[in-house]
């Protein structure tokens, strides 16, 4: 079921928490709400799932305008972050509620308990109480409670968040294995970017309210359409520069940037994997001091320092750092690869452009 | 560029809504309407019943000799009960947080045992223990100390009554306590008794005022417990509430109102007292 | 060979403070509780147990025990459904003057029993706001057995209330959300996710509240009349013996309400114990 979200509007008290958020999730999909914690990708989820009510906008199920519709009517499925279980109940107890409320026969609610408790793998601890599981077989017995009724849109809030990072690692796989048996339209809330990538359809990055880009991982990553998305998905240098024309300047570095008339302060962004060091000066790069060297594995991060800029990093793969013999105080060459250039002022705004070189 | 016209959206205007679970004007509805019946409307009688008087018979009434010795008495003794509290139910909150002894959950125990105790029980049994041929008395007697039917026996009784409190909130706080802190001070140099000075005092210091004030309260509103060992004379051990229950069944209702409401309104300004209170331990403490 | 002396850690007292303190704790404890306490009894079979059989089985004895048991099963389930509906109103909602309402909820904690009382005979008294209507209308409210109850239900109206305000606003909404989402319904929700997580503490109140019920004397004696074998409650009938000397009796009677104290006693640690195991059951199951 698809699910078109336009301009919500929800505060709490003084505090504004979602700005008019529109947003169209294809049926079957299973898109992440990415961003930092405070940037109202939980509010939306609640509003989604019926628990928080919008102060203005609205929301369609398959084109059915369902605002007014309570949480109770709405038959979406919702994994809370800390699952909340009944504690009183037992896992095949806290299964079957939703069946049980509904006043389904008791052969019907045994036989769906069981179907749903074979799909989480479940099947041996039915009898036990929840305080009685681990947190990733909580998860899972969240997950198929929320899945009882066969609702046709589900929502999870940080559903890895309360996970140590192996048994993570493990239910993100299963979660998107399940998603592509079941193909239930899906909407996940989480603030850790490599989960998204690892196994949404596509990512909606939220930031103080507002959408700042929705699209595929890939989509987000290498066409980012804000300094926003740029800094929130993974390290980045900044430069210090200016728009003119249709080109950039960093000091004597010059980018082709189409768009502004007249000169604008700006800010070139580098991923440190897209900086070049060279031993020798190659035309169109900026000199640098080398201060450290930390081994990451398949990888080396060099950390420099460079005249005007402050401290950089750049990513090398292992090879090319042996090639290089670098040590702390050599003194080398860095060329960009690749920059993105937004306006200086523009931070929080859109962005001016983004180029490749 | 061009900037088309994009109409800006205008944040509207956010109602309060209560939340999406069920039962909000039932629940809120039902709590309201039984508060008010029970308590408010009856509360608010007492004050239209004394603004039945006028200022100077209300004065006459509140400011007459035998009002002010029972306030002086109720006060007095309130206050000295709260004050042997707090050292003593300090010490006993110490006692059962920082050692382990035999029997050691049954004085637990004992401690709520003046909570649970209804108050005329609590008053026979102190009278009969701390009168002159009681189990106590009869050994203050020679000593010339008069316990019960006397201002010390109205004192005894407001201890008992006040036991609780202190010790009820000391205790958490103590149990509570991360035993680094003491490591801390100790690392740092500070003796044993510095320690209780400069870090214990400061931490237990908001929680002993919070049941010095709650013993006070209640001390102030007792009745039962008192009524018994203290003899009832007026102008000697006569305690206000008791003031109020003469004036009452003499069928002055005007006048045991205007006494109601001086004591109401000085237990009130206490429990204000205690809240504020409480919210500057919490600023000072972090704790929620 | 005698082990070498282990320094003591920083949060340690010397064994010499350490037991002149308990002593000194047990001592005070002794003196102002176990001591009363232990009167009560020996008071009560001083005379043999024949006696005290006797006092118990006198009519207007027994009319008192009915009297008490009858307003306890008046008072208390009401002020348990007001607990359950304020609890779930203050807790599951948020809507302005809410603070206020929880404030007012523990009014009755610092008004004396006597003005308890007093206040249901301002109201419903002769020279009361609805006196000359019930009269007119042959309602005896004060000096009979509905007064007696009003004024319990005033004294008795925190109880429940304060224990599970704080105790569900720690549990938190989210399973009752969790819940609805499921598509349960308003009582469905109550009776399958609410009431069996706030048993424990609604069962706690409920007997702190039945205690005080039982155990009321400064309320009840205002609105009661002490008309024996029809509104006298134990407390006040223990209040009669006494005061015509009968010693041997008022312990008796006096003692029904010991065994209730006790026996709150024992069930407040019993249900502390299952809160504690259940707050440690519900810190395994949130995250660290």
């Amino acid at each position: 079921m698809s699910i078109e979200i336009r301009g919500l509007w929800k505060s709490f008290g003084t505090n504004t928490v979602l700005k008019d958020v529109s947003l169209d999730v294809p049926d079957g999909e299973l898109v992440a709400l990415l961003g930092p914690s405070g940037c109202g990708k939980t509010t939306l989820l609640r509003i989604l799932a019926g628990l928080e009510t919008a102060d203005a906008g609205d929301v369609r199920h398959a084109g059915e305008e369902i605002s007014s519709r309570s949480a109770r009517e709405r038959n979406v499925g919702l994994v809370f972050q800390h699952y909340a279980l009944f504690r009183h109940m037992t896992v095949a107890e806290n299964v079957g509620f939703a069946l049980r409320v509904r006043k389904r026969p008791k052969e019907e609610i045994e036989a769906r308990v069981n179907e749903l408790l074979a799909l989480v793998q479940l099947d041996a601890y039915r009898a036990r109480y929840p305080h009685q599981l681990s947190g990733g077989q909580r998860q899972r017995v969240a997950l198929a409670r929320a899945l009882a009724t066969s609702p046709r849109i589900l929502l999870l809030d940080e559903p890895f968040g309360a996970l140590d990072a192996r048994v993570r690692q493990e239910l993100r796989r299963w979660l998107r294995r399940l998603h592509d048996e079941l193909h239930v339209t899906s909407v996940f809330v989480t603030h850790d970017q490599e989960e998204a990538f690892e196994v949404s359809d596509r990512i909606v990055l939220m930031n103080q309210g507002r959408i700042e880009q929705v699209g595929s991982p890939a989509q987000v990553f290498e066409e980012p359409a804000s300094p926003f998305v740029m800094r929130f998905l993974g390290a980045v240098n900044v430069f210090q520069g200016h728009v003119e024309g249709d080109r950039a300047y960093v000091q004597d570095l010059e980018f082709a940037a189409p768009g502004g008339a007249g000169r604008t302060p700006a800010h070139v962004f580098v991923r440190p994997h897209e900086l070049e060091i060279h031993r020798a000066a190659v035309p169109g790069s900026l000199a640098a001091t080398v201060s450290r060297l930390v081994p990451l594995g398949a990888a080396v991060r060099v950390e420099l320092t460079a005249a005007g800029n402050g401290a950089l990093e750049v990513e090398l793969d292992l090879r090319r750092s042996e090639a290089l013999a670098l040590a702390p105080g050599d003194r080398v060459h860095l060329s960009p690869r690749r920059v993105r250039v937004f306006p200086a002022s523009a931070d929080q705004g859109d962005s001016l452009t983004a180029s490749g070189l | 560029m061009t900037t088309a016209a994009v109409p800006v959206p205008r944040a509207p205007r956010a109602g309060w809504s209560p939340g999406v679970l069920p039962g909000f004007g039932l629940s809120t509805g039902f709590t309201v309407l039984y508060l008010s019946v029970v308590v408010l409307v009856p509360l608010s009688t007492l004050a239209l019943r004394s603004s039945a008087l006028s200022w100077e018979e209300a004065w006459r009434i509140v400011a007459s000799p035998r009002a002010l010795a029972s306030y002086r008495l109720s006060f007095g003794a309130s206050l000295a009960a709260a004050g042997v509290n707090v050292v003593f139910g300090v010490l006993v909150a110490w006692v059962l947080a920082r050692y382990r002894f035999p029997g050691r959950s049954l004085v637990d125990a004992v401690v709520d045992l003046p909570f649970a105790l209804p108050t005329a029980v609590s008053g026979i049994a102190l009278t009969a223990v701390y009168a002159p041929n009681g189990w106590i008395g009869r050994h203050l007697a020679p000593l010339g100390v008069k316990a019960a039917f006397s201002p010390l026996g109205v004192g005894i009784a407001l201890t008992f009554i006040g036991l609780p409190f202190v010790i009820r909130t000391v205790q958490p706080v103590l149990e509570d306590l991360d035993a680094e802190l003491e490591e801390a001070a100790a690392v740092l140099g500070a003796g044993r008794w510095q320690t209780f000075l400069h870090v214990l005092v400061p931490i237990l210091l908001p929680a002993a005022l919070t049941g010095f004030a709650l013993a006070f309260a209640r001390a102030l509103g007792e009745y039962g417990s008192v009524v018994f060992i203290s003899g009832n004379m007026p102008l000697r051990t006569e305690i206000s509430p008791l003031l109020v229950m003469t004036r009452l069944e003499q069928y002055d209702y005007a006048g045991a109102a205007a006494i109601a409401v001086v004591l109401l309104g000085a237990s009130f300004l206490i429990l204000l007292g205690v809240n504020r209170l409480q919210a500057w331990a919490r600023v000072r403490t972090g704790r929620a | 060979m005698s082990a070498p002396a282990r320094p003591r850690r920083p949060g340690e007292d010397p064994p010499a403070v350490r037991i002149a303190l308990t002593a000194l704790a047990l001592v005070f404890l002794a003196v102002l509780v176990l001591v009363p306490a232990a009167a009560v009894v020996v008071e009560a079979l001083k005379d043999g147990a024949g006696l005290f059989w006797k006092a118990l089985r006198d009519p207007d004895a027994l009319a008192a025990v009915r009297l008490t048991l009858l307003v306890a099963a008046i008072a208390v389930p009401l002020n348990a459904a007001f607990g359950l509906a304020a609890a779930w109103s203050v807790t599951r909602f948020r809507f302005p003057g809410k603070s206020v309402l929880v404030s007012l909820i523990d009014l009755p904690f610092g008004v004396s029993p006597v003005i308890s009382g007093m206040v249901t005979v301002l109201l419903f008294g002769a020279q009361g706001w609805f006196g000359p209507w019930l009269s007119d209308h042959g309602v005896k409210v004060v000096f009979a057995v509905p007064g007696i109850v009003l004024a319990t239900v005033f004294v008795t109206f925190p109880f429940v209330a304060r224990e599970l305000i704080p105790f569900m606003e720690a549990q938190g909404t989210e399973e009752e959300e969790a819940a609805l989402v499921l598509g349960a319904g308003g009582w469905q929700i109550f009776r399958s996710v609410t009431l069996p997580n706030v048993k424990w503490s609604l069962l706690y109140g409920v007997v702190l509240c039945n205690a005080r019920a039982m155990g009321e004397f400064g309320a009840v004696s205002v609105v009661s009349g002490h008309i024996r074998g029809v509104t006298n409650t134990i407390p006040l009938q223990v209040e009669i013996l006494y005061g015509e000397y009968q010693f041997r009796a008022a312990f008796a009677v006096a003692s029904l309400l010991f065994v209730l104290a006790l026996v709150t006693l024992v069930a407040k640690k019993s249900l502390e114990w299952r809160q504690h195991l259940a707050r440690r059951e519900g810190a395994r199951r949130s995250p660290a």
